[in-house]
C-alpha cells in the first residue's frame, strides 16, 4: 500500500446540517469512523450535482471542525462560500441527502509537542479550519490568539462557540465595517511582539499567505499556511495544483498542494514563482 | 450472471483485465492505490515521462468545462532515470502490469527513452505519446503529420521492436486519424491509442486573458467521448487488425463497452478518475455486468461488433 493519501476513503456522507451563518453555510455532515483519521488542515473533496451533472470534478473544502460525540457519530463542519456552480449547489443541499466524499485529504497542521503562543490568521472563510486547529492547540496548553481579515464585515466568519476556543480574537476589515480598519499584516508585526508569538497558522487568499510569510520570516517566526490553488482531483494524479517549492538544497521543484499540502511552510514557498513560467526557475 | 472472460491482448502482451488507466491521470499509480488494488485493472499506464525532469507548464494548468475539463500540465514528472529507478519497481511489487508512456522533443529523444525501458524488467508495453511538439519542426505536434509520426515509431521500433508492444498514442486533432494510423501501423506499431485530448482555450472574462498558464490546453472527460468513438470506430475499420486502445471520457461501464464495439480492444480511464478515484475498478466490473446481459461470454467477442453486417449476424453465444 501507499503512503500517499494514507487515509484517504471514499464514502456515503449524509448532511446533517445546513444552516447559513451570514455570507456562508455551515455545513455539517456524518462521516462516521473516517473523523478519527481527520486533524485541522485536512480536506475533503466532494462530488458535485448529482449524477447528470455537467460537473465532472469534486469540489475540495477545508475541514472547520469535526466531532466524534453527536448522536450521528463522526461528523465533519464545513464552512462553504456559495461562489461557483459546484459551492453552490452543496449549499443548496438540505439535511438528508446523501454525497459522495473523499476524505481525509492532504496534510495537517503540526502541533507543537510543548505549549507555545500561537497566532492563528484567517482571511475570509479561510477562517474555517482555524477553529477546530485551536481546539486543539488550547487542549495543549497553548495560548491561542486570533486574527480574522475580510474586506468586510459581512465576509468575517467568527460563529460564538468558536470565540471560546481562543483567547483573543481580533477582528480588521478593508472597509472598517467591522473591528478596526486595514489588513491583517498591518498590525501583524505588533502582535508577534506584544505576544511573544512563536508559531503562526495562517489559512486564507495567496496573497495574503504571501505578505504573512514575508513578515513572519522577517522575525524569525514558523508559519505554517494552508494554500488555495484550483485542483481537479484532490488526490495527486492531476498535477494541476502545483506550487513552486524551495527544499533544503535550494532546488525548486513544483509541488503538489493536494498532497504535499494543503499545509505548507509558508517560508518554503516562493510565492514570487507562482503563476511564472517554471522554466525560468533559477 | 455467467462470468464474462475480460482478458485481453495488445500486440503481443496479455492482460487480465481490460481497463487501463490513462497516461497523465493516475501519475505513476501510488496515489490510487489507496482506493482500490492496481493489479485488479488490467494496466497502469504511467503519465508520460521524458528523459529529463520538467516542472511543466505555470498555472493556472486547469479549468473545468462543461462534462470535461482542459488541462495544461506540460509534462511535469522526474525524468526517466528517476522514474524507471523508483516508480516502475513499485508498481512491479504490487502486481500490477505496467504501460511506461513516453514523450520527447526528438525522434532521437524517443530512442533514447526506448533503450532505458528495454534494459527495465517488468514493463508490458511501451506507449509512444506523440502528440508533442517537435522542435525540429517549428513546434507541430508529431501526432498531426504522417511522416514525423513514422519516424518516431520507427526509431522505437529500432530499440524495442518485438520485445514488448509499441503502442502509439494519436491526436483526433487531425484532418485524417485512419492515414496517421495506418503510417504508424507501417513504421513497427502494434497497437494505438485513440484519443490523445483535444486542443482548447477557455478566456476568463475577468482577466480578459486566455485563463490558463499555457494558454491552450487539453479538452478531455465526457464532452469528448462521440470524438473518441468515432476515431476508434473509422481506425477499425480501416484497419480491423491493429489493436486499439481506447479512451477519451470514459465514466462508466456503458462508455466503455461503447469503445469496445467501435473496435478497441481495452479501455483507458482517465480524466473520471480526478472525479472518482474508484472509476477504472467500477467501469470495468460494469462492463462485464454489460458483456454478460448482452450474451458475450468473452470480451474479444465483442470487440468491433458495430462493425458487423446486418443481413449476416452471428450468434454471439456460438462465436
Amino acid at each position: 500500500m501507499s503512503t500517499i493519501n494514507k487515509s484517504a476513503t471514499q464514502l456515503t456522507a449524509v448532511v446533517i446540517a445546513n444552516k447559513r451563518v451570514g455570507a456562508y453555510h455551515q455545513i455539517i455532515m456524518s462521516v462516521g469512523e473516517v473523523v478519527k483519521d481527520c486533524r485541522p488542515g485536512n480536506f475533503i473533496a466532494i462530488s458535485v450535482g448529482g449524477d447528470s451533472s455537467r460537473m465532472i470534478l469534486r469540489r475540495a473544502f477545508a475541514i472547520s471542525r469535526t466531532s466524534d460525540s453527536s448522536q450521528y457519530g463522526g461528523t465533519i463542519e464545513l464552512i462553504v462560500a456559495p461562489h461557483g456552480s459546484g459551492s453552490k449547489w452543496l449549499c443548496e443541499q438540505a439535511e438528508g441527502v446523501e454525497l459522495d466524499v473523499v476524505t481525509p485529504l492532504g496534510t495537517s497542521f503540526g502541533i507543537p509537542t510543548e505549549p507555545v503562543n500561537v497566532l492563528l490568521i484567517g482571511g475570509g472563510y479561510g477562517s474555517a479550519p482555524l477553529f477546530g486547529l485551536a481546539d486543539v492547540l488550547k487542549a495543549r496548553g497553548s495560548r491561542v490568539d486570533m486574527l480574522l481579515g475580510a474586506s468586510t464585515g459581512a465576509k468575517i466568519y467568527a460563529p460564538m462557540e468558536g470565540k471560546r476556543s481562543v483567547n483573543s480574537l481580533t477582528i480588521i476589515t478593508e472597509d472598517g465595517s467591522m473591528g478596526s480598519t486595514g489588513r491583517v499584516t498591518s498590525t501583524l508585526d505588533s502582535i508577534i511582539t506584544d505576544r511573544s508569538i512563536d508559531v503562526i497558522y495562517s489559512c486564507g487568499p495567496m496573497a495574503m499567505l504571501k505578505a504573512i510569510t514575508e513578515i513572519a520570516d522577517s522575525r524569525q517566526v514558523i508559519h505554517q499556511c494552508a494554500v488555495e490553488e484550483a485542483m481537479a482531483c484532490g488526490i495527486g494524479i492531476c498535477m494541476t495544483c502545483v506550487l513552486p517549492v524551495r527544499a533544503d538544497d535550494g532546488s525548486i521543484s513544483m509541488k503538489r498542494s493536494c498532497i504535499d499540502g494543503p499545509v505548507m511552510d509558508g517560508s518554503t514557498v516562493c510565492w514570487d514563482l507562482v503563476g511564472k513560467n517554471p522554466g525560468e526557475f533559477a | 450472471m455467467s462470468t464474462v472472460d475480460l482478458s485481453t491482448t495488445l500486440g503481443n502482451a496479455w492482460f487480465p483485465a481490460p481497463i487501463f488507466t490513462a497516461s497523465g491521470c493516475a501519475s505513476s499509480g501510488k496515489e490510487l492505490a489507496q482506493f482500490f488494488p492496481l493489479k485488479d485493472i488490467g494496466a497502469v499506464v504511467t503519465k508520460s515521462v521524458m528523459t529529463k525532469p520538467r516542472h511543466g507548464r505555470p498555472t493556472p494548468r486547469m479549468a473545468e468545462t462543461p462534462s470535461g475539463m482542459l488541462n495544461s500540465i506540460g509534462l511535469q514528472g522526474p525524468g526517466i532515470d528517476s522514474f524507471l529507478a523508483n516508480d516502475v519497481p513499485w508498481l512491479v511489487a504490487q502486481g500490477a502490469r505496467v504501460i511506461v508512456s513516453i514523450a520527447g522533443e526528438t525522434a532521437d529523444e524517443y530512442a533514447v527513452l526506448a533503450r532505458k525501458i528495454r534494459a527495465t524488467g517488468g514493463i508490458s508495453a511501451i506507449e509512444v505519446n506523440i502528440s508533442c511538439p517537435n522542435v525540429e519542426n517549428r513546434g507541430l505536434v508529431f501526432a498531426t503529420d504522417c511522416d514525423t509520426s513514422a519516424r518516431v515509431i520507427d526509431s522505437v521500433r529500432k530499440i524495442i521492436g518485438g520485445e514488448i508492444p509499441i503502442i502509439a498514442k494519436l491526436t483526433p486533432d487531425v484532418t485524417d486519424i485512419t492515414s496517421v494510423a495506418k503510417a504508424v501501423h507501417d513504421s513497427g506499431a502494434d497497437a494505438v491509442a485513440l484519443i490523445n485530448t483535444i486542443l482548447g482555450m477557455v478566456i476568463n472574462i475577468d482577466s480578459m486573458r486566455p485563463h490558463l498558464g499555457g494558454k491552450t490546453g487539453g479538452l478531455s472527460g465526457p464532452a469528448i467521448r462521440p470524438v473518441a468513438v468515432r476515431a476508434i470506430y473509422q481506425v477499425h475499420s480501416a484497419l480491423p487488425q491493429l489493436p486499439i486502445l481506447g479512451m477519451g471520457g470514459v465514466a462508466t461501464g456503458r462508455d466503455a463497452l461503447e469503445m469496445i464495439l467501435a473496435g478497441a480492444s481495452g479501455v483507458s480511464v482517465g480524466t473520471a478518475s480526478f472525479g472518482n478515484p474508484t472509476a477504472a475498478i467500477s467501469v470495468q466490473r460494469e462492463l462485464g455486468e454489460l458483456l454478460s446481459a448482452r450474451g458475450f461470454t468473452s470480451l474479444r467477442q465483442a470487440v468491433g461488433y458495430a462493425h458487423r453486417v446486418e443481413s449476416n449476424e452471428p450468434e454471439r453465444d456460438s462465436r
